[in-house]
């Protein structure tokens, strides 16, 4: 389990990864934390030829109110979202790190390769189409917004050109009342389901149901209680499609998202 | 095509400069080309943690990072924590006294591990504790002793340097 | 530095029975221990292997030319290239109870399992030779894989080995009780009979340090320096002897730490007898280091059994009747030594347990399909058998209304030496003691109450679920002998050597992989001798050292090499004894060990020698010692059990939670009471206990070894194979009783693998507890999360 050779680049600046990227075409791939990238590379599943290393490039690892907003810098770690202090606003972001993994990759993985790497069931994935974020990148012709709605495309794929790469992430709207909760056999695996809610809109947004993230179509806001959770959960669970896999029959996969809507909302209305 | 770059790490405080292959890992270059052993190998995947350092203080996989990525990164190891003449230290007596370890190979992994987070939140309780202690895996003690082995450590250090364990206090406070 | 001793546990004044500081710890602490990966060697090349991309098949062509071009590669041989010797395991049975196959170090003609090495390529450094690897190119001839127990057992299967009828490789029928039929027709009418149709999962015992070797030919010494992290030495010596043609004086295997073991480096591995041949064929020195990947998929497997066992009870409780048939899953090849025979025959041997048992009937096969090959994993077949026999107690006692605790009351062995149907003798233990305080201990804890309370709860259901066992220890030379083995491990010898300095140095063929002997032999040494355990070295892992040895496994350590190394003791004190007589001008009853590294005089205690003052005679003033006492100081002692062994036990305590909307298992609460006789080390045996359950439950809930149908494995990383972390295992609440044994040095019963023996009956009967009510009784492991889910949501489908 050693990877392939490859040419290693340590660009100062975006512009400098951009052109980097530009110039190196499909044999090239960012790294920043590559907590997921360097296991697939030592496979031998992923055997880039030139690396681009982006971890020292300055000015992407801030955390910042701007006014409404949250703007985290893509190489901003999962660890440092955990222990910030972001307020009740954001303190959905902290509290759903503890599901990433376990803490030696939260101090290397960060929300941009997160977000680039677009496992369906990432919580920053989940995060962000659940609170509406927008995705900067920069590419050759400069920086462009996308909606994260419109980010994902499928199974690891995602709406960046091969020659942009994601500068920040911005949340634009305060979010006191969403959770995140997953269930897995073991702690810090990848979810068999993740379920992320925000009473406020309503809106559900599920892991582990879709090659992207999934948000599940939900009737207007209820009133908080038991029965309000369990009519968002039954929609939720009504609308996935998903089909029988080996060890996790379709049956019980759409019981799991009924159950996990149902505890992610009492923990968003705890939480308030 | 053996492309070889001019490396500088920083491992336990001594500079080293070495021409490597990019894509030899942090791991193996501690291990085999800086002759640092204590630091071990058990997945190459990010799972297992046998081989968990400090990267700037933090606990991080060395297995997932390349040797080039830690240029400019002050780099910790197993090696570091005794005294030079082998007194070992607190926290390394605590898995002594509290049995925790047995074949001792994942040992030096939940050593960093703990080691960074104490120095993070020295209040931690012994629930936090073990929630982290999941972050490795040991085949030999079931856990419960490697988690009172730090957790131990953490009281005692809270004592040192308040004259009381009062970290319960400050942490209902908080 | 002086010990500290725990007070209270044992007596005073001796190093057996005090929970010393280990004396592994300073360096395993300090990052100081040596590994076998922590070897390197001047112009140290490393090995991988080609292997097998397909479960069976052909090889029609190997092309290793690109290998052999891609920089850094050394060298790349396959079988033909290396012309070895096979791996052969044999029982001496016959023909329609044991079928000899041979496995080749690389496979030559055919292939029977993902990940089979087909070749070996050398290169300069690890990097360069998994280039090499991915550059062979072999073509195979598909054949039909076969990946099940009834798939190899189904007519017109294809055939695994040509010489295996039926894909069998053993087929037992060790007890058969005359008119048992008859036992289960009465018990039909009167009383109750229950069955248990169960399968458990293949697993990977999993140490997390992986195999691996390093060796290199010497000149000088004319020998194969073999550095190897075996449980068994010196097999893997007469193995390499044996393949490479070489006398066994021309290999020296040692072994460095280990990084675990549990029983998958307590075989012959093909990878190292390779990496080895290619050394001594290139006379240059070749390491070979295990990836995770192949760990996971190619190295030796356990534990996939299939069982049908029926029970009779009569009215009253008390079992009757044990019928059992039961099929082993063992992959590819028979594991050397122990052959393909290890799990069944330990399983018809151990089925009946703790119970006294009048009747009682088994067939045990082992199947060979085109999985990885199996070996022995701690606990061998006991897990299995025991979570049978519990589910059967449970069983039983729904059938017949009674609590199950009760019901094992009433049938567990209270009566001392007790003869089984399975013509072993069990030595006195505390099984009915174990029981009763166990129980007592969760009552107490308000556990009971929990449950009740819980009752209607409608998010989470408690069960309580108990495993009550035995484990049989000290396997000697009669044990094995009775498998009919044809290598019979058993006895182990010890030598002991004192310097002119007092201290000691204590061979033994044991080999500590994790379990503290350098320790706890210690300990026993310094009580025979009186001598504080600093002053003693425990030797193991070298052939050239160590006389003979069968290494570790089998919970033997203790019981035999523990043995060992007390006679020797015992005699180098008599020798001691002998001079110091002379010396002193008293008679040699007049004598004894003064306890604190020195002889001296009954009549007159404070007239003595220190150990360094009769040494000093023994080696440099010769001319004074005893006429017939020879230079130097010294003495070897051997030990064996020729009876049955002798048997720890347990009762393990389980307290589940089972949520519903999940399905997710959650252990609230594990209690364990056990008896391992006298307890040299009470926090090394809590530590055996403790992490041998943490595998047990890993058995019982988390982790399998699964494949496709094209016979490819679905489990390469620990993203599929789930090992248990801190936040499944529980805190394990551990009281001990201690039944000494009659016949070992210290008293001292095996306590290596009880843990993982009890934990996934109890984790199985606490789920299924908590199931009361449902209708369902799940009975496989490990246990799916969405075979819980659908068992409380009442829509469970078989």
């Amino acid at each position: 389990m050693k990877p392939a050779a490859f040419t290693y680049h340590r660009p100062g600046s975006v512009a400098g990864a951009v052109g980097l990227l530009r110039d190196l075409g499909d044999d090239a791939k960012l790294i920043a934390g590559g907590q997921s990238l360097v296991a697939m590379m030592n496979f031998r599943l992923a055997r880039p030829e030139h690396l681009i290393d982006i971890r020292r490039v300055p000015g992407l690892d801030q955390i910042r109110r701007d006014g409404d907003s949250l703007r985290i810098g893509a190489l901003v770690t999962h660890h440092a979202v955990e222990i910030a202090s972001l307020g009740a606003e954001f303190a959905v972001l902290s509290r759903a790190m503890r599901w990433v993994g376990h803490l030696p990759i939260r101090t290397r993985g960060t929300i941009g390769g997160s977000l680039a790497h677009a496992d369906a069931t990432a919580e920053w994935c989940l995060l962000a189409v659940l609170l509406d974020a927008v995705i900067v990148a920069e590419g050759p012709a400069g920086r462009r917004s996308v909606a994260a709605a419109d980010f994902f495309h499928g199974v690891f794929t995602t709406a960046l050109e091969p020659d942009e790469l994601i500068v920040e992430v911005v949340f634009p709207r305060p979010a006191p009342r969403a959770a995140l909760t997953e269930f897995a056999e073991r702690r810090g695996d990848f979810a068999i389901v993740a379920a992320a809610v925000d009473l406020d809109l309503p809106r559900i947004v599920l892991g582990g149901v879709a090659t992207v993230p999934f948000v599940a179509p939900v009737s207007g806001i209820g009133r908080p209680g038991d029965q309000y959770h369990s009519r968002l959960a039954e929609e939720a669970a009504a609308a996935v499609r998903v089909r029988d896999e080996p060890g996790v029959s379709a049956h019980y996969r759409r019981g799991l998202v009924r159950t996990l809507v149902t505890r992610a909302c009492a923990e968003a209305e705890e939480i308030r | 095509m053996t492309e070889i770059q001019l490396i500088e790490l920083t491992v336990n405080g001594e500079r080293h400069e070495l021409g490597l292959e990019p894509r030899r890992t942090l791991v193996d270059v501690l291990r085999h080309d800086l002759g640092l052993t204590g630091t071990h190998v058990g997945c190459e995947h990010g799972i297992c943690g046998a081989c968990t350092v400090l990267v700037d203080g933090a606990p991080a996989r060395a297995c997932l990072m390349f040797a080039a990525q830690a240029e400019g990164s002050d780099i910790r190891t197993v090696e570091s924590l005794a005294e030079p003449g082998g007194q070992l230290s607190d926290l390394q007596r605590s898995f002594t006294e509290h049995h925790g370890l047995q074949c001792g190979f994942c040992t030096p992994g939940f050593l960093m591990l703990a080691e960074g987070y104490l120095a993070e939140r020295p209040g931690a309780t012994k629930e936090e504790i073990r929630e982290v202690v999941a972050s490795n895996l040991c085949r030999c003690t079931g856990y419960q002793t490697i988690v009172e082995a730090i957790d131990s450590c953490a009281t005692r250090r809270r004592i040192a340097s308040n004259g009381t364990d009062c970290a319960a206090a400050r942490r209902s406070n908080a | 530095m002086s010990a500290t001793r725990e007070p209270g546990f044992r007596r005073d004044g001796s190093w057996v029975g005090a929970s010393v500081p280990r004396r592994e710890d300073p360096r395993l602490l300090a990052g100081r221990g040596r590994f076998v990966d922590d070897i390197t060697l001047p112009g140290l090349l490393h090995a991988q292997f080609v292997r097998a991309s397909v479960a069976h098949a052909r090889i029609t062509g190997i092309d290793l030319a690109e290998v052999r071009a891609t920089p850094g590669v050394v060298a790349a041989y396959t079988a033909d290239d290396l012309d070895l010797g096979d791996i052969t395991a044999v029982l001496d049975r016959p023909p329609h109870e044991f079928v000899p196959t041979a496995m080749p170090v690389l496979a030559r003609d055919k292939v029977r399992y993902v990940g089979e090495p087909i070749a070996i390529v050398v290169a300069r450094d690890p990097y360069a030779v998994e280039d090499g690897v991915e550059a062979a190119i072999v073509e195979y001839d598909e054949l039909a894989p076969v990946m099940s127990d009834t798939a190899a057992l189904a007519p017109g299967a294809v055939l695994v080995h040509a010489e295996a009828p039926a894909n069998t490789l053993v087929d037992v029928s060790l007890f058969a009780t005359d008119g048992i039929d008859e036992v289960f027709a009465q018990a039909e009418r009167t009383g109750a009979v229950v069955r248990v149709q169960a399968k458990t999962g293949r697993q990977n015992a999993l140490p997390l340090e992986t195999r691996g070797v390093v060796a290199d030919w010497d000149d000088r010494d004319e020998q194969l320096r073999v550095q190897t992290c075996t449980q068994i030495p010196h097999q893997v010596r007469t193995v390499l002897s044996r393949c490479l043609g070489l006398d066994e004086r021309q290999v020296r295997v040692t072994v460095p730490d280990m990084g675990g073991g549990f029983g998958q480096k307590c075989v012959v591995g093909r990878e190292e007898i390779a990496a080895a041949a290619a050394a001594f064929t290139l006379r240059r020195p070749v390491k070979w280091i295990e990836d995770r990947r192949d760990a996971l998929t190619a190295a030796f497997l356990a534990r996939e059994q299939r069982y049908d066992a029926r029970a009779a009870f009569d009215a009253d409780g008390a079992i009757l009747a044990l019928d059992v048939d039961l099929v082993c899953d063992m992959g590819a090849y028979s594991c050397y030594p122990f052959t393909a025979g290890i799990e069944p025959l330990m399983a018809s041997a151990e089925m009946p347990g703790v119970y006294r048992l009048p009747a009682y009937r088994v067939r045990g096969r082992a199947v060979t399909t085109n999985k990885a090959p199996t070996g022995p994993y701690r606990g061998v077949s006991r897990p299995q058998c025991v979570m049978v026999m519990e589910r059967l107690m449970e069983k039983a006692a729904k059938a017949l209304e009674m609590d199950a605790v009760e019901l094992r009351r009433r049938n567990v062995i209270t009566v001392f030496p007790y003869r089984g149907v399975n013509n072993i003798t069990y030595d006195p233990g505390s099984y009915l003691e174990s029981l009763d305080l166990c129980e007592q201990v969760l009552r107490d804890e308000g556990w009971y109450k929990v449950r009740s309370d819980n009752h209607e709860s409608p998010d989470r259901v408690i069960g309580i679920g108990y495993s009550c066992f035995s484990e049989r220890t000290g396997y000697g030379s009669g044990a094995f002998a009775a498998r009919k083995m044809s290598v019979v491990p058993g006895f182990d010898i010890s030598e002991i050597r004192m310097d002119t300095s007092g201290t000691v140095v204590v061979t033994s063929g044991t080999m500590s992989h994790g379990q503290s002997h350098e320790t706890t032999m210690a300990q026993i040494v310094a009580d025979r001798l009186g001598l504080d355990i600093n002053q003693v070295k425990i030797v193991q892992g070298d052939t050239d050292r160590i006389t003979y040895g069968f290494g570790s496994f089998a919970s033997r350590s203790i019981t035999i090499g523990g043995s060992a190394v007390a006679a020797a003791s015992v005699r180098l004190g008599e020798q001691l004894r002998e001079i110091a007589a002379h010396l002193l001008d008293t008679d040699l009853d007049n004598t004894e060990l003064d306890g604190d590294g020195g002889v001296r005089l009954r009549d007159t205690p404070d007239r003595g020698m220190t150990f360094a003052a009769l040494a000093d005679v023994a080696y440099l003033q010769a001319h004074l010692l005893p006429k017939g006492v020879g230079p130097g100081l010294s003495a070897t002692a051997s030990f064996d059990v020729m009876g049955d062994g002798t048997f720890s036990n347990a009762t393990h305590g389980v307290v589940v939670e089972l949520d519903r909307g999940t399905g997710g298992v959650e252990i609230l609460r594990y209690v364990c009471v056990e008896d391992c006789g006298v307890a040299i080390h009470p926090r090394v045996v809590e530590g055996q206990c403790r992490g041998g359950i943490a595998q047990g439950i890993a058995g019982a809930l988390f982790e399998q070894v699964n494949y496709d149908e094209t016979g490819q494995p679905l489990c390469p990383s620990f993203m599929e194979y789930k090992v248990p972390t801190a936040a499944e295992i529980p805190d394990v609440a551990i009281h001990h009783l201690e039944t000494p044994c009659a016949f070992t040095e210290s008293g001292a019963k095996g306590a290596g693998e009880g843990g993982t023996i009890g934990a996934p009956a109890a984790v199985l009967n606490a789920v299924n507890n908590a199931l009361r009510g449902t209708g369902v009784e799940l009975d496989n492991t490990p246990i799916r999360r969405e075979s819980v889910y659908r068992a409380l949501e009442g829509t469970y489908l078989d």
